[in-house]
Order: C-alpha cells, then sequence, then structure tokens
C-alpha cells in the first residue's frame, strides 16, 4: 500500500490556480521532496493532503484512509509540521508535546517517556520546562518537529521544515528526519533549497505553477540533463576563444579569470584543452568538470525549457 | 467515523483552552469586570428590589461570562498560527467547535454558580427548584458559549476585531432582554423585541427557579435555548468550514 495515493488534486483562490491537476504516489519507506520556487504550490498541496484544506476536486488518501472521507484515521497516521504553524507559546517545550501526544491518544507514561527521548536528541531537554514564547525561532521548530514525531508517525509531513533556521537547528531537524526514516517512517517534505533534496530525498516531484512537471530519484532527474556538462579551466595568461573550437566542442564561454567549455562529453574536451596547451605553452593553473546538478535541472524545468 | 477518537479530542480541546484561554486579559475583562460594572451601573445606588431583578443580574453575569471566553480563542491562535497546527491533528472541525464551546461553558457555570454562592451570603434569596437552576446555568452557558464562538468565526486573525465585534452583538442583546424590565410588564413592541433575546428565555427560567413566578413555562424556555444552542452551533460551522474552503 503507499503512504500517500493523491488523485488530480486542485484548488483555486478566487483566480488564482494554485494546484492544477497533481497526482502523487508515495511508496512506503522512502523520502519523499517536493520541490519547487516559491508560489509554486507545494504548501496548498500539502495542506489538501494533511486535511486542513478542503480541495475543489480531487482524492487523497493516506495508508489507504480517504483524507476528507475519514479524516480522524488518516490523521492519526501523520505527523505534521505545517508551514505556516507552530507550537503554543503559552505552554512549556515539555507541555506542548505531551499535548500532542494526548491528541494522539498515547499513554501517560509513554509519552512522558518519548518526549524525554526527543528533548534531548533534538539537545532541549535542558529547556524543557521554558515557555515556548521564550524560544527563538530555531529551537520553536525543534519543538514543532518534536511534536510531530511523538507518536512515531507512519507518515511524516514536513512543510519547508528548515527554513530560515540557524545551522545547529537546521542539522538537528535533517537528522530527525533521517532518524524518523530509518525507523520506519515514510517522510514528505517540501522545498526550495536543492542541495536539501538530494542529499535528504529518495524521490523527488518538482512543483511549478501547480503542476508536477517532472518527478523521479535525484540522480535521475540530473542525468536527464546530462548533455549540458562543462570543464572550466584557467590558464596563466590571457587567451583567445579560437583555441577553443574543435569538434565536440560545443560553445566556450569566458567566467571571470575562467573559461567555461560545454560538451557533450567532457572526455573530447579534457584530451582537447590538454593538447591545445601543450601545442601553445600555457600552463594550466585549475580545471575542473562539471557533474550535472539538479539545480541545472530545476532552472530549465522551471524556465519552461 | 472513529467516535472515540473525536470524543477525545473534543476533550483535550477543551483541556487546552482552559489552559491557555481562561487567564487571558480580554477574558477577565469582558468576562468578569465588565457584568459587575454594568451590575453597578444599573442596580447600586437605585432604589430597586434587588431580589426582584436578582434574576437579571444572575442571567447577565451569566451571559457575559459564558460569552466571553469564545471570540477570543480562534481568532487568537490564527494570529499565533497555532491554528494551522490544530487542524492537522487528528480532530474535525466539530472537535474545535464543540471544544470551544465546552471550555467556554464550563468558565459560565463556574463563575456563575460562585457569584450566586456569594450572593445568597449577603441577599436573603429564595430557590424554588435547585434542580432547574442548575439546568438553566448549564443550559445558558452553553448558549452564550456557543454564541461566543460564533462571533469567533469570521476570518481574522486579529483578536481585537472580533472583541469589538462580540461587544457590538452582545450589549444590545442584554438590553432588549429582559432583564431590566420584568418581561410581565412589558407589551407591544418592546415584548417583541425583548422575545428576540435569548437572554431572556434564561432569565424567565431563574424567575422560575429562584420565585417560581416565570412568565413562559419552563419546558418553553428551554425548548428556545435548545434551539438557539442548535442555530449558534450550526451557523459557527457553516461560517468556519467556509473558511476551510477558502484556506484562512
Ligand atoms: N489562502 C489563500 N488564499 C489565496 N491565495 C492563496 C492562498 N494560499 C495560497 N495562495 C496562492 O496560491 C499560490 C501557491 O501558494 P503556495 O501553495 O503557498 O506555494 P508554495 O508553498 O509552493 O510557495 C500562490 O500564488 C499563493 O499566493
Ligand atoms: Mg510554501
Amino acid at each position: 500500500m503507499n503512504a500517500v495515493e493523491a488523485e488530480n488534486l486542485r484548488k483555486s483562490f478566487g483566480y488564482v490556480t494554485a494546484v492544477d491537476g497533481v497526482s502523487l504516489s508515495i511508496p512506503e519507506g522512502g523520502i519523499f521532496g517536493f520541490l519547487g520556487p516559491n508560489g509554486a504550490g507545494k504548501t496548498t498541496t500539502i495542506r489538501m493532503l494533511t486535511g486542513v484544506l478542503i480541495p475543489d476536486s480531487g482524492k487523497v488518501s493516506v495508508f489507504g484512509d480517504d483524507v476528507h472521507q475519514n479524516p480522524i484515521a488518516a490523521k492519526l497516521k501523520m505527523g505534521v509540521i505545517p508551514e505556516n504553524g507552530t507550537v503554543y507559546s503559552d505552554l512549556t517545550a515539555r507541555q506542548n508535546i505531551l499535548l500532542t501526544g494526548k491528541f494522539y491518544g498515547m499513554e501517560k507514561d509513554l509519552c512522558e517517556k518519548r518526549a524525554a527521548e526527543i528533548l534531548e536528541r533534538l539537545g532541549l531537554t535542558e529547556r524543557r520546562n521554558d515557555l515556548v514564547r521564550l524560544f527563538s525561532k530555531g529551537m520553536r521548530q525543534r519543538i514543532s518537529i518534536a511534536c510531530a514525531i511523538v507518536h512515531s508517525p507512519p507518515l511524516l509531513v514536513l512543510d519547508e521544515p528548515t527554513t530560515g533556521l540557524d545551522v545547529y537547528s537546521r542539522r538537528l531537524v535533517i537528522d530527525t528526519v533521517r532518524h524518523m526514516n530509518e525507523d520506519g517512517s515514510t517522510v514528505l517534505l517540501t522545498t526550495h533549497n536543492i542541495d536539501e533534496a538530494n542529499a535528504l530525498c529518495s524521490d523527488i516531484g518538482i512543483i511549478d505553477k501547480g503542476k508536477i512537471i517532472a518527478s523521479g530519484s535525484p540522480e535521475k532527474l540530473k542525468k536527464t540533463f546530462d548533455t549540458s556538462r562543462y570543464v572550466e579551466i584557467s590558464f596563466d595568461r590571457p587567451v583567445g576563444k579560437e583555441i577553443f573550437s574543435a569538434p565536440g566542442i560545443t560553445r566556450a564561454e569566458q567566467w571571470g579569470d575562467k573559461w567555461r567549455i560545454y560538451s557533450d562529453d567532457p572526455d573530447i574536451a579534457v584530451k582537447h584543452l590538454a593538447s591545445v596547451a601543450e601545442r601553445d605553452n600555457l600552463s594550466i593553473i585549475s580545471i575542473a568538470t562539471s557533474n550535472p546538478s539538479l539545480e541545472e535541472a530545476f532552472v530549465k524545468l522551471t524556465e519552461g525549457i | 467515523m472513529d467516535w472515540r477518537t473525536f470524543a477525545r479530542s473534543i476533550l483535550i480541546v477543551t483541556e487546552k483552552n482552559m489552559r491557555i484561554y481562561y487567564f487571558k486579559g480580554p477574558v477577565m475583562i469582558f468576562g468578569l469586570l465588565f457584568p459587575l460594572i454594568m451590575f453597578f451601573t444599573f442596580f447600586i445606588g437605585r432604589d430597586l428590589d434587588l431580589i426582584l431583578f436578582y434574576p437579571g443580574f444572575l442571567g447577565m453575569m451569566l451571559f457575559f461570562t459564558a460569552s466571553s471566553v469564545g471570540p477570543l480563542i480562534t481568532p487568537w491562535e490564527k494570529r499565533e498560527k497555532t491554528y494551522e497546527r490544530l487542524v492537522s491533528l487528528p480532530v474535525i472541525l466539530e472537535s474545535i467547535i464543540i471544544g470551544d464551546i465546552l471550555s467556554g461553558a464550563v468558565f459560565g457555570v463556574g463563575i456563575t454558580i460562585i457569584v450566586f454562592c456569594l450572593s445568597t451570603l449577603l441577599l436573603p434569596l429564595p430557590v424554588a427548584n435547585a434542580g432547574l437552576l442548575l439546568l438553566s446555568i448549564v443550559l445558558g452557558s452553553i448558549a452564550f458559549a456557543a454564541l461566543g464562538t460564533l462571533l469567533s468565526s469570521p476570518a481574522t486573525n486579529n483578536p481585537s476585531n472580533i472583541m469589538m465585534l462580540s461587544s457590538l452583538v452582545r450589549l444590545p442583546i442584554i438590553f432588549i432582554s429582559g432583564i431590566f424590565i420584568p418581561l410581565s410588564q412589558l407589551e407591544g413592541l418592546s415584548y417583541l423585541l425583548t422575545s428576540a433575546s435569548p437572554l431572556t428565555y434564561i432569565v424567565d427560567l431563574f424567575h422560575a427557579s429562584l420565585k417560581g413566578n416565570a412568565v413562559y413555562p419552563a419546558w418553553f424556555d428551554i425548548l428556545v435555548m435548545v434551539f438557539v444552542i442548535l442555530l449558534f452551533i450550526g451557523a459557527a460551522k457553516a461560517i468556519q468550514k467556509r473558511n476551510l474552503m477558502k484556506g484562512i
């Protein structure tokens, strides 16, 4: 059974179509990244998946329970960090976690134990009895994630969990996501940070203007754009563009004090550059080959190429 | 439908509200201070028969306290951004609405009973029917807490807007109710106007349970109050459902 099964979700706000026919199948066990620029419709999709927003049309189920027909059963299987949602600042860190545990029907003892364990892992043990009002944004987000995982949810949903966090909190949040995944939770997270998606996700869906425009593993998405590779090289003295023209090299661009030589096959480019340097008596100061990056894939896709 | 989880979610929402919102400034001001000030303004120092007007005073107290918690909760949660998180927990809209009403009603029942007990120390109050008195307090608290929750439903994340709106609605309900002039002395237009205020029926129930001299039969007052409760809950649900559609 898939952790999430969404069919043709649509949502408009007035004349803005925020989500335009999104379908998703997220298999159990992975970390699925929902990647897209700001305003692409990530949050709107997540809100429909988590039963916070009623879709105009379409269906969504979580481990087989329809989120809108059977909201309580579906929501019991999820832990959610909304993008625009936070914990109660009038309660302490610990009270927030216990309150959330109660909503999920956890026994008090188990919940206390789990809360202590999570607070420890998130580096908040010492602050557990302080009001959340006094916490920094990063600490609040850590409490937010603590609440979302207290009941070990089969599905963990995080909307931009690391946006705007300090380095330390960010690392703890990412570690926690990995840890939960290793312990068996399926994870769905959104981000506009490509490196994060690349490092964390087993599968990625790229969304733009309310539509999913590509999906697959990070490696697969990168390979789609494998043709646009280049070699970056710098010499000890200025050179002219003409020395780079050779069969197999598509173009050359000056890039600061370096040149970028685009080619379908980096092997041809590197060999050509070495022979030119030899011939013209140039010394090579630096040379690097680019790997296809997810960023490139992302930019190309969202540009509509 | 998972009824156990639903019932549990209502109780936890109620408990959360009691812990967080009972002690907020606006609840203290509109729920406790306001009715006392009104009481002193209208009843004290004017040669009125305090016992005759006591059901009116008790009704006003109940009305203000029970309806003071509800308007605060949802706008406050929307402003603090805890609402989005609450909705994503295993709750449905009804859990939140009923939980909010219950926490308002518990506040109303609690304060009203305390006030009543204190008054019996000062005034020789007759109690014709203690059971009916308790039932009236509970019924009235639920109804006016539901009004409070209804008032909190319009989409805003600014609690003070809602506080203003709720004064705008609550004060006229007080003025047209039968607390200042006994219902039995009214006729014509003012009688009709007074009949439009739900507070009138609670005050009538208090008359019945304290001195046994009500205008309407108790079953009629109770029926009206049950109808009012259902009306307020239905309206609150319709408005909040629309907000969920619009994502606000
Ligand atoms: N409640 C709402 N009312 C009106 N417009 C909205 C609402 N929520 C989102 N939108 C609009 O829908 C589009 C998608 O927004 P969102 O899902 O938040 O994007 P993302 O999370 O990918 O940045 C945006 O144009 C946004 O302005
Ligand atoms: Mg977003």
